[in-house]
């Protein structure tokens, strides 16, 4: 309980998933050979860990940001220009985490200066308009940062794939360089997933709530709202830059399509939307729904479409062909958003809960 | 008696409305003000504008002889004014306890003052751990008043708390209140409800169109229906 904050899930079953999801991603490089799936649980851990930073956000402040991709870029850029600059060493990593994490969060602290004071649709207009610059700066200093080829670097050479640490023979595994670099990224963002929690069940996440609730009516309590509200996006571009940084570490890349693109952005609002804004747990479920049928639905259809042929059934095949699995990836989401509006996690905990402990009395 | 608020010449526009225009007034401390007046008469506006969650647009405005009408509204809120908005203003998603410890900003509950509060209002010690937005409408309101004295305060600005209440509700709250009182506190209070206003007023101010149409004390005014009805368009009979 003391590690989650005196938050648990409230729900046997959010319980069971979760507990599966984490032992699944945790066992993922002995379960699941292969590079994908490897590649699908790390962009997992990365994404669960940047979703629960925007569900401090949106979830617990109400603030709607456009410049989280932004902060997630700066992280990955910082580690990949300083280890193409440096070379692969742990120097320049400590060098883009040095350089990353403070001017993501300088940048989180102009921003929320500036436009937390105001209306909330001018705080969502100043993010779009500063990371849209920011995607065109990261484009046109090419020189810097590679312009839309990106950057590509090696990494230290305990992270690389070919650096074995355990061989095969002693365990049936092989534990390399490539597996440690997994475990860094699950680790990492479970600890941040962890912190966003301790976070949020604090008397300062306490406060967000209240500001989200009534921002008058927490200022009429006391409270400096603008300050908590630019803490609380200092602490998010913190959390979005070092998942960036995870995420370069990853895939030894940064480039606009990876880090900078207004797609993320979208994928980020669906996840917190789908596994349930102001809970946390979501990011991780809103997560893992959204990569495994972003990697996999396309797959699973071929499977069904083949199979709906060789029965014989008329129009089904059709409609499962493997080229239309974005469709369907859309029907799931309406689907999700409509039978769930208060996400995975929300449905999930208001089912075994009594919603109404004094309204009778 | 020292003044403990003191409004000078205040004018308050929203938008392009000219709400406030003029207010005169002081609240004595340790005194219960009541302020009535019509729908609309520009009340809300009033303890709004002392809370500085609309700036006055003229005048002054002082508490305990420093000027507050440029200062931000959780300034005043830490000078000591607590603030019960109408409309069971409750923070739904938090607890009861979370909803009084955010009061208390994160300083530890005083558990002497607490159980004085608990006294008044047990269904808060009932739902201690339930979330504010599952209470009944009365438990909402006493929650709203429990958070404003959860902490000692200079003033009170208290805002309708008997509105849309059922009267054995509005009797404890009235209970309560007047036990506040007893204690020393300062409130400025807005009340539709005459009976309410009539048990718990030292000194009442009446408003009609943004100004300050009648000042005086609260017993004279009880005994007085022809001024009632000229001021309020009815009397304190007609309510009991």
């Amino acid at each position: 309980m003391m590690i989650l904050s005196g938050d648990p899930p409230r729900s046997r079953v959010l319980t069971l998933v979760l507990v599966l999801i984490i032992l699944a991603l945790a066992a993922t490089p002995f379960l699941f050979p292969g590079a994908k799936a490897l590649n699908v649980a790390a962009n997992i851990c990365v994404f669960a860990a940047l979703v629960a930073s925007y569900d401090l956000l949106l979830g617990y402040t109400g603030s709607v940001s456009f410049a989280h991709t932004m902060f997630y870029g700066i992280g990955s850029y910082a580690i990949a220009i300083a280890l193409y600059g440096m070379g692969p060493n742990w120097a320049a990593v400590a060098t883009g985490i040095v350089v990353g994490l403070p001017l993501a969060a300088l940048l989180a602290l102009a921003i929320g200066l500036f436009s937390l004071r105001v209306a909330a649709i001018f705080f969502a207009m100043i993010t779009l308009a500063v990371a849209s610059a920011f995607q065109v700066l990261a484009s046109q200093l090419s020189w810097l940062t590679g312009g839309e080829d990106g950057r590509s670097f090696q990494l230290p050479e305990l992270l690389r794939p070919g650096t074995v640490l355990i061989s095969k023979n002693l365990f049936g595994y092989e534990i390399n360089g490539r597996i440690l670099t997994f475990y860094l990224v699950f680790a990492v963002s479970a600890l941040m997933i962890l912190a966003l929690l301790r976070v949020v069940n604090s008397p300062f996440g306490r406060v967000l709530q209240a500001i989200r609730e009534n921002r008058f009516r927490a200022e009429a309590l006391g409270f400096r709202t603008v300050f908590h509200l630019t803490y609380a996006n200092c602490l998010a571009a913190l959390v979005a830059a070092s998942a960036g940084i995870l995420n370069a570490l990853w895939l030894r890349y940064a480039g606009p399509d990876t880090s900078l693109s207004f797609s993320i952005m979208l994928d980020i609002l669906l996840m917190v939307v789908i596994g349930g804004m102001g809970t946390i747990y979501g990011a991780i479920i809103g997560a893992t729904i959204f990569i495994l049928a972003q990697n996999y639905l396309q797959s699973l259809m071929g499977v069904a479409s083949k199979a709906a042929s060789e029965a014989g059934l008329p129009l089904l095949p059709g409609l499962l062909h493997p080229d239309r699995w974005l469709l369907w990836l859309g029907l799931l989401f309406i689907a999700s958003v409509y039978f769930f509006p208060t996400g995975v996690v929300g449905r999930l905990r208001n089912g075994g809960s009594d919603k109404s402990a004094g309204a009778s009395h | 008696m020292m003044d403990l608020l003191r409004l000078s010449g205040v004018h308050t526009h929203i938008g392009r409305y000219h709400i406030l225009q003029g207010i005169d007034l002081t609240v004595a401390q340790g005194q219960t003000t009541m302020l009535l007046g019509r729908n609309g008469a520009g009340k809300t506006t009033t303890l709004r504008t002392i809370m500085g969650l609309w700036q006055a647009s003229k005048g002054e405005i002082s508490l305990a002889g420093e000027r507050i009408e440029s200062r931000a509204t959780p300034d005043i809120a830490r000078l000591g004014v607590g603030y019960v908005p109408e409309s069971m203003a409750v923070f739904s998603d938090l607890t009861v306890k979370e909803n009084l410890v955010l009061a208390a900003r994160d300083g530890p509950l005083d558990d002497s003052q607490l159980d004085w509060i608990f006294g008044f209002f047990p269904a808060l010690r009932r739902f201690w751990l339930s979330r504010a937005g599952s209470l009944s409408g009365g438990q909402k309101q006493m929650l709203s008043i429990a958070r404003a004295i959860v902490e000692p305060r200079k003033l009170l600005l208290i805002d309708e708390p008997t509105k849309g209440l059922a009267p054995a509700i509005v009797m404890a709250l009235i209970e309560c209140l007047k036990e506040i009182k007893r204690k020393g506190a300062t409130i400025l209070l807005v009340e539709q409800n005459f009976f309410a206003a009539r048990e718990l007023g030292d000194n009442v101010l009446v408003m009609d169109n943004g100004t300050i149409v009648h000042r005086g004390e609260m017993v004279a005014l009880a005994a007085d229906v022809p001024l009632q009805e000229r001021l309020l368009g009815l009397s304190l009979e007609a309510h009991q």
